[in-house]
């Protein structure tokens, strides 16, 4: 009876060897990085603080749209690439919303009934644009092979895309200002934080956690766990299968919606392919985190955001290697492949591995 | 090749049929036939979509008003302008360059807007023997003497930004008076150039350049590198990027501490209404370097007039006029080399069209004398800062007298 040691040892391949030694490398040339940075002072724990906050508020945002990505994988096995356009649909449309209660001065009266309101029409059209994808586009086709919904999904991200230039036009919008959001809080030692930043991270952490709390607390949140676990078994039990994962579209729309509007009163610009690159993102934080897994998309996305914005700086500018903030994308999906070297199925997709298994 | 045979073969036939009409020309690159009735087709490869759209909007209007300014008739033939959309980005000129190419009935180009579009694209068009005059190309590489054949066909009427960098430092060093300064460029060929000899002529008048960073065009989240750059302390900072990563930096500034006393200035790139739209109250206060509308004169007085009727708002960017002199170019060297039949038939000769461009001496543009050289290079650069109020924004027009001349 082989030890589970030896059955470890046995089970390596010269592949595996390859990757985690360019996984070690990469990972010394980090620490080095970092060390080297560090040593050389040139950032005062009030930027080191700054850095941590806008990578906070970036990556809640992509953990809002990851979470998306994740419970679609988790219940159809596939990428809803065009979750980037149920992420630009709702802002977009939200804007026109926005910018007449700006006309209207109402958002100078009443900043937050306007705010309300903007992040209603938001997540009620993207839901609504998720829930008509997944109707129109993927049911159709849900018994078809693997890579046929894929393509669907391109061509659906394509549809969404141009419908909207068509519906809006080629050029961008840009949100107006909500005044109670301007200007910083002073915390101890000179330390500060913008108020726009506290309220994006806490408005997607209370988005994620009531999500979070509707998948593991309600019957219908069992429901979409069921089916993800196992579609047929959970058909047998009684559970409805479209309308399940008619849900699951329509969660994950309602955090896009909310995530494209707090995006919006950050980054101001709203035009038709403003979701491409945050979705690329959102995905990649999915898969960070371990796809198919709910918190993992969350601390995925939170991750990639801290990535982007401590990372140039924490792991280059010990080498004096120019302008890093070119390379902070680069950055960012090394350490994805960092990570799945190490782990395969991500920060926290261990439930994937056991469900093969 | 095989289409020159054909187009060859078809003269051929032709001259055949008509015996006693002068013989059609023959050219090296291929003669374009366009038959009584037919128009003559002018092709555009602007940006017209996305953040950068102003820019294609308004240079496209630019050439429709030079269209209308001849009354759509060019040797007794109308003009057919279409063309296609660039992306302000390589592979979007790339893509675009390549579908002209394959249009055996474009006789010349206007485009790009970009010049990240025109590294990769003017040379596929120059393969087909299409000629191309970018009314707001302004990377130097474009008209650099070791740019390579593969670029013989291009031509500009915007200026080198060999003089827009080093307009941009001496304003800096010598009217705001800052030492420190930093520079952002986005990787693109125009700002990544631009921020290059602006830097080159701000070490050379004495100042120093306190940090030099990049990020990608379509970045969102500015205030990481804001705030590597706020260690630097710089007085001045220089982004000739375009308008939606430029937005996000102007925005941004405010949102960094240090930063309060920063000045703040972009390029021609940025320089539009889309710009205030992105930037927003922000922008107020900061400067721009572009063309000196002021200098135009006269007859740019008549133009905006014209443009005004015809499309109900003001000029929507800075490289309006330069489009109209660079149509206005094309149509002057296309009468000179076309040979007209009796029966209105026109030959232009491709090769002899791109020597008629480069060979334009004292045209008189809008934007002043139009002087083409060796390189292509025709513009008669004369740049100006400009300084944007509150009313700019607000209106969304763009600022009507400059800040400050080098002359």
């Amino acid at each position: 009876m082989p030890t589970k040691f030896q059955r470890w040892k046995e089970s390596i391949t010269a592949t595996d060897i390859v990757m985690w030694s360019i996984g070690f490398v990469l990972l010394v040339l980090i620490i080095i990085g970092s060390i080297l940075t560090l040593r050389a002072g040139r950032y005062t724990t009030v930027q080191w603080f700054d850095f941590v906050i806008y990578g906070l508020a970036q990556g809640s945002i992509y953990a809002l749209v990851a979470m998306g990505y994740t419970l679609v994988y988790g219940v159809l096995r596939m990428i809803n690439f065009a979750h980037s356009e149920v992420f630009m649909s709702g802002p977009f449309t939200a804007y026109y919303v926005a910018a007449y209660f700006y006309r209207s001065s109402l958002l100078e009266s009443h900043p937050f009934i306007c705010l309300i309101i903007v992040f209603i029409v938001s997540m009620t059209i993207s839901t609504l644009i998720a829930f008509l994808l997944e109707r129109i586009a993927y049911r159709p086709l849900r018994n078809a092979p693997r890579l046929i919904p894929l393509i669907t999904a391109i061509g659906a991200s394509f549809t969404l895309m141009y419908l909207f230039r068509g519906l809006y036009g080629t050029g961008f919008q840009a949100y107006p200002v909500w005044k109670v959001f301007t200007g910083k809080w002073a915390l101890f030692k000179g330390l500060e934080i913008g108020k726009i930043q506290v309220f994006v991270i806490f408005a997607a952490a209370l988005v994620m956690i009531a999500l979070y709390l509707f998948i593991q607390r309600t019957r219908i949140g069992k429901a979409v766990r069921s089916v993800s676990e196992d579609k047929e078994a959970a058909s047998l039990m009684g559970v409805d299968i479209d309308k399940t994962i008619s849900i699951t579209f329509i969660i994950g729309g309602a955090a896009a919606g909310a995530a494209g509007v707090l995006y919006a009163l950050v980054f101001k610009q709203v035009f038709f392919m403003m979701g491409f690159i945050p979705g690329i993102k959102a995905f990649t934080a999915a898969v960070l985190g371990g796809i198919g897994n709910i918190p993992g998309a969350m601390l995925g996305g939170l991750l990639l955001g801290l990535l982007e914005s401590i990372g140039p700086a924490l792991f280059l500018d010990g080498y004096n290697i120019v302008a890093p903030y070119q390379l902070k994308d680069a950055i960012a999906f090394l350490v994805l492949v960092l990570v799945l070297i190490f782990r395969p199925t991500g920060l926290l997709g261990e439930r994937l591995a056991v469900k093969k298994a | 090749m095989k289409r020159s045979l054909i187009l060859f073969v078809a003269l051929f036939v032709f001259m055949a049929a008509s015996i006693g009409f002068a013989a059609p020309p023959t050219d090296p690159l291929g003669v374009v036939t366009i038959k009584p009735g037919e128009p003559i087709h002018i092709a555009y490869w602007f940006v017209t979509a996305g953040s950068d759209s102003t820019l294609g909007i308004d240079t496209k209007r630019g050439v429709e008003i030079a269209i209308d300014d001849i009354k759509n008739n060019l040797l007794g033939h109308k003009i057919k302008f279409d063309g296609q959309d660039s992306g302000c980005n390589a592979e979007g000129g790339q893509a675009a360059a390549t579908k002209l190419a394959s249009d055996p009935t474009i006789v010349a180009a206007v485009g790009s807007n970009c010049s990240s579009e025109a590294k990769p694209g003017a040379p596929i068009l120059w393969n087909a023997g299409i000629a191309t005059v970018s009314p707001s190309n302004t990377a130097p590489y474009l008209t650099d003497p070791k740019r390579g054949s593969t670029y013989d066909g291009y031509l500009r009427t915007a200026h080198n930004d060999k003089v827009q960098g080093a307009v941009a430092a001496d304003f800096a060093f010598k009217s705001l008076k800052v030492k420190r300064a930093a520079t952002i460029h986005d990787g693109s060929v125009y700002a990544e150039q631009l921020a290059n000899v602006f830097t080159e002529r701000f070490k050379k008048n004495g100042g120093t350049i306190v940090a030099q960073e990049a990020v990608a065009p379509t970045d969102t989240d500015m205030k990481p590198v804001l705030t590597k750059i706020v260690t630097a302390k710089p007085e001045f900072i220089y982004y000739p990027i375009f308008v939606a990563a430029a937005g996000h930096v102007t925005r941004q500034v405010k949102e960094v501490s240090g930063f309060e006393k920063v000045a703040l200035m972009s390029a021609d790139g940025a320089f539009s209404v889309d710009f205030y739209k992105a930037a927003g109250e922000s922008a107020v206060g900061m400067y721009h370097s572009s063309p000196d509308f002021e200098a135009f004169g006269k007859v740019y007085e008549d133009f905006l007039q014209k443009h005004i009727k015809k499309y109900g708002e003001k000029t929507l960017a800075p490289f309006h006029a330069h489009a109209y002199d660079a149509a206005n170019l094309i149509f002057n060297a296309i009468k000179k080399v076309a040979k007209k039949e009796k029966d209105g038939t026109l030959y232009i000769g491709r090769k002899a069209l791109r020597d008629a461009l480069y060979a334009t001496k004292n045209m008189k543009g809008i934007t002043g004398n139009i002087n083409c050289n060796e390189y292509g290079d025709c513009a008669d650069p004369r740049i100006a800062v400009y300084k944007t109020s509150a009313e700019n924004v607000k209106t969304l027009v763009m600022p009507k007298k400059s800040f400050w001349k080098p002359y």
